[in-house]
């Protein structure tokens, strides 16, 4: 796929999201939908191009989303500072988490990293400033530089989509420079890579924080957006899900994370109707129950992507083309 | 009588308790390092299987009233047989893949499972009184018999398991074919064979704490989910290197838990992973562990 | 064909967000409450059985259009319950949320409401500062709360000799509100608290947390949990002779917990609820029809259901419009009188009605099933809700 029609297809995209309060798309949703997108990115940085596994990346998108809340609503400070210490945040947990967790490799990382997130679960949990089950509630949008309302959710629609398509375009820049050549080399062969001189303990630990810093980036937007924080946030579920949205929108290709948002939103919120379609069309009753097992349909698509669907719908797309391409040629 | 200001009653019932639940610690991190050891896997569905066994105990009680002792042996016996079904349908397809898609299959196959159950039960306790009935005033506190039976249980369970492995022959072929399947392969052990049983066996065990959870937990489809990932860090801290160390560190961790309650109470939750944090940056093997 | 691929995938996946626009040809109520978990029994989906029957019974139109509900279950969750009132308020042009179980997500809710201006009426929810620190001229508290319970069952525990208290708390904003409130009748009335543990919503196992209670010497167990918690509280508290040293008091509980737990177990407690199916003829007959359609008997949050809705549509009919600031008007002004209670909503959107103090019966003395408590005493409304010297309310000044 040559760079020119990939551009083409990301303006359209772009120029899709640019005009979607008009065209009848729930704000708030997108809005959530462009964050998750931006967690998803930020996550394939370390899985799809490094090849480590968190299971944890939920600290950062939760512990920021309560950071900045807190900040927010208890400080008063104004959004984009709000935005600046959750990014902050999710760079300093980051540095925490990803300092233990590289001391082991493999398995054992992704142990650590969930184990790890797990203790942040608990201590928010406990922890009185976050509201422990009713979470951090009623946290305002204030002015954006001053005089941009946000609580008008058209304004606040437009300010997420340019921070998210900011966010989106520094990962692009990542993976394409010199940097993210080193990160593809240890995912390939890291002895190798260590062979050739390189300080493979670093370059890790450097993504990781990179990694978690825009996680909670995407934590504290939506606590911006939605204007609350809670243990959802930092729940071990949460960080499946995030490694789900990138296994079926595809490792390591830079569209595949905002494909696997869409499709996994889409289902968490749109399950119900969705199954009461498919009762329509085929006649079986048993799908009008499946909006209540939204679990149950995200295992199944996990057991599907990981016995015959590894690339992902993005990665097989690409693989469809390129492969109907050389037959052209 | 009183030590650092806790009488001695709260400190001994906590100690009771937490080795109740160091009980299972211990057999849910023998069977996850047990899978881990021989096919590399790590087993998320551990958590949704020890619920199974509790949900089949209930079930069993339920719609065919069979009691508990019947259900102690089916139970972990099916949950056994539900293992052997996942890994020659699904887990066989990812040995060679990078060790990832182990987790995330096994993780895909929890949701599943608890994704079912919870539409057809909701996510409160369903009701299991203990078979046991009656408690013994230990003069500290009054421990309900049943508790006492299940750290015998398990105890009776993980010594067994132990001299299985570490001392008969199906033991040493199991240990071999850890080290080195090509070779145990090669001198005509059917090793494919040991895989499939080895998870069965270690999701039986499974099976078998969530047998005797029923009546201490609310029987639940989300009961082993918190409890999962205490147990990842158990095999964690413990090491994958031996058997009475997986044991030990189980043991162990669940009394530390309890002791954590009686001092410094919000602490319990957390104690485990500290722990965990602890022994990774002096010891990164885990305690009983062999670097591999 | 590349350009297809992916504009085809990525259209699928939006499709799903598309959303239909709504013409106003609709009256909505909205109600959102815990269908699954801990306090599925309590409220649940019988809970909106309720709402459905009292929309039936009013003739199924207000004004000339025909009514609609829509449900969902939010898992206890502050944040799923907030996403959904919102979603509701933006695309589906709702009315009006009734709320049920949990007062966090009663409280997030609130606020949503509050920001749209629409009308809230919480029943399931029990934490007192929705009409108090929290109050907004858009919510109407309508069964109970948390005062009136301390009042209530705190009052009689305390007045029958017991002065010392431990509380076991459920650790989120129903169970503080609840501790908080008890704690100062207890006071108040010369009383000590030992000590309080907190457990999180829905645990499993309660026994190292009563075992701290034990060993902290006081003679009254508070729970200031509900639904499920307290089942299992109650469970594990005989389990482990903790009934022995000290006597249990309820702080929440509902006529389904006590068919869970059985009379053996229960008898002699005292809890405050604001109705009871078996307390007069009215009651019964709506408890009879209730109970055709779900095979148990309602309990007090299901009953305030209907009868929350039934006021609703009497007050929309009487202000001839869904504006909420007009029906809340009406809310405000109007003398309400069903089988669920007699009484008015006062200006910080707390319907001041009876409660009733129960008393568990003996097993003996149960006739029949579900034939669980004795009425032990009519606790009027202006006794036991927040008085106006200890409200922080601007509404109410």
């Amino acid at each position: 796929m040559n760079s020119i029609s990939k551009n083409i297809l990301y303006g359209l995209l772009l120029l899709v999201l640019l005009a979607a309060p008009f065209i009848g798309l729930y704000p708030v949703l997108v809005m959530k939908l462009l964050c998750f997108a931006l967690f998803a990115s930020a996550f394939n940085l370390l899985l799809g191009y490094t090849g480590l596994l968190s299971f944890g990346h939920a600290a950062f998108l939760g512990g920021s989303a309560y950071i900045s809340g807190h900040a927010l609503k208890v400080w008063g400070v104004p959004p984009e500072l709000g935005l600046v210490i959750g990014t902050l945040a999710g760079a300093v947990l980051g540095w925490l988490v990803g300092a233990l967790a590289i001391r082991r490799q493999g398995i054992y990382f992704t142990m650590i990293t969930l184990a790890l997130a797990q203790m942040l679960f608990f201590f928010c949990l406990q922890m009185p400033f976050t509201g422990g089950e009713d979470g951090l509630q009623g946290v305002p949008r204030g002015r954006l530089l001053g005089f941009i309302e946000l609580g008008n959710d058209i304004n606040m629609y437009y300010f997420t989509l340019l921070v998210t398509v900011g966010a989106f375009l520094l990962i692009m820049r990542i993976v394409h420079s010199p940097f993210g050549q080193i990160l593809k080399a240890i995912k390939e062969n890291e002895p190798r890579a260590i062979s050739l001189g390189y300080d493979t303990q670093r370059f890790k630990l450097l993504v990781f924080v990179l990694s978690a810093a825009l996680s909670g980036l995407a934590g504290s937007l939506k606590t911006l957006a939605m204007g609350f924080a809670t243990l959802t946030d930092v729940h071990w579920t949460m960080s499946g899900s995030v490694v789900l949205m990138t296994l079926v929108g595809g490792l390591g290709t830079l569209s595949g994370p905002l494909v696997g948002a869409t499709v996994v939103i889409a289902l968490e919120n749109k399950l119900g109707e969705i199954g009461h379609f498919l009762a329509g069309v085929s006649g079986i009753d048993w799908f009008n129950a499946l909006g209540e097992s939204v679990t149950m349909v995200i295992g199944f698509i996990f057991v599907v992507c990981v016995l015959a669907f590894r690339r992902g719908i993005m990665g097989e797309a690409i693989a469809l083309v390129d492969r109907w391409r050389g037959k052209q040629a | 009588m009183d030590f650092f200001g806790i009488p001695l009653s709260a400190l001994l019932s906590q100690l009771l308790l937490g080795l109740v639940n160091g009980s299972f610690y211990a057999i849910l991190s023998l069977g996850l390092a047990v899978i881990f050891g021989l096919l590399n896997v790590i087993n998320f569905a551990h958590g949704a299987l020890f619920m199974l066994g509790a949900v089949l105990t209930w079930m069993g009680m339920n719609y065919l009233e069979l009691n508990y002792w019947v259900m102690l042996v089916l139970a972990p016996l099916l949950v056994g047989l539900l293992g052997v079904v996942i890994e020659r349908l699904f887990l066989r397809w990812i040995y060679r893949l990078d060790h990832l898609y182990g987790l995330l299959l096994t993780l895909g196959l929890t949701l599943m499972l608890e994704g079912v159950l919870r539409s057809a039960y909701g996510v409160s306790g369903l009701p299991y009184s203990a078979p046991i009935a009656g408690a013994t005033n230990l003069g500290f506190m009054v421990m309900p018999n049943y508790r006492g039976f299940v750290v015998l249980a398990s105890l009776v369970v993980c010594f067994l398991t132990w001299y299985v492995i570490e001392k008969t022959k199906l033991g040493a072929y199991l240990r071999a074919g850890t080290e080195n399947p090509r070779l145990v392969e090669a001198f005509g052990i059917n090793v494919p064979l040991m895989v499939t049983l080895t998870y069965g066996f270690g999701v039986a065990l499974a099976g078998l704490a969530g047998v005797l959870a029923a009546p201490i937990m609310q029987v639940s489809p989300l009961m082993g989910q918190n409890l999962i990932i205490i147990v990842f860090a158990v095999v964690v801290i413990g090491g994958m290197g031996s058997i009475l160390g997986t044991i030990l560190t189980g043991l162990g961790l669940g009394v530390i838990e309890g002791l954590t309650k009686v001092f410094y109470p919000e602490a319990s939750s957390t104690v485990v992973f500290v722990i965990m944090a602890i022994v990774l940056l002096i010891r990164p093997a885990g305690l009983f562990g062999k670097e591999k | 064909m590349k350009h297809t691929v992916k504009l085809l995938t990525l259209a699928l996946g939006a499709a799903g967000l598309f959303t239909a626009a709504h013409a106003q040809d609709k009256v909505r109520i909205g109600f959102t409450t815990d269908m699954s978990s801990l306090y599925s029994d309590v409220d649940g989906k019988n809970g909106a059985m309720a709402i459905q029957m009292a929309i039936d019974d009013f003739g199924g139109k207000v004004l000339g259009k025909p009514i609609e509900l829509l449900t969902a279950d939010h898992q206890n969750k502050a944040d799923i319950a907030a996403s959904k009132a919102r979603e509701w308020f933006d695309t589906q042009g709702i009315d009006a949320m009734i709320g049920g179980t949990n007062s966090g997500t009663a409280l997030a809710t609130a606020k949503v409401a509050e920001e749209k201006k629409k009308l809230y009426i919480v029943n399931g929810a029990g934490s007192s500062a929705l009409t108090n620190a929290a109050c907004s001229p858009y919510t109407v508290h309508y069964a109970y709360d948390t005062v009136a319970l301390a009042k209530g069952t705190g009052g009689a525990v305390v007045k029958q000799g017991g002065k010392d208290w431990f509380f076991l708390t459920a650790d989120y904003a129903f169970g503080h509100a609840l501790e908080t409130d008890t704690a100062n009748v207890v006071k108040a009335a010369g009383g000590t608290v030992k000590g309080t543990v907190r457990a999180p919503l829905n645990t499993s196992d309660f026994s190292s947390f009563l075992l701290q209670a034990q060993s902290s010497g006081a003679k009254i167990l508070g729970l200031a949990n509900a639904g499920g918690d307290t089942i299992a509280s109650i469970k594990a508290a005989s389990e482990f002779g903790i009934t022995k040293t000290m006597k249990l008091a309820g702080l929440l509980m509902f006529v389904t917990d006590i068919h869970s737990l059985g009379l053996k177990d229960t008898q002699g407690m005292y809890l405050t609820d604001s109705w009871y199916w078996d307390k007069d003829d009215a009651s019964r007959a709506f408890a009879k029809k209730f109970f055709d359609k779900a095979k148990r008997m309602p309990t007090s949050i299901q009953a305030a259901n209907y009868s929350a809705t039934t006021t609703y549509l009497k007050a929309v009919t009487a202000a001839k419009s869904t504006d909420s600031d007009k029906v809340m008007e009406q809310l405000k002004s109007m003398k309400i009188d069903d089988f669920f209670g007699k009484g008015s909503i006062r200006p910080d959107g707390r319907y001041v009605h009876d409660m009733y103090l129960m008393e568990v019966k003996k097993p003996a003395d149960s006739k029949q099933p579900w034939d669980y408590m004795k009425v032990a005493a009519t606790l009027k409304g202006d006794d036991v809700f927040t008085t106006k010297a200890e409200s922080k309310c601007a509404l109410w000044k």
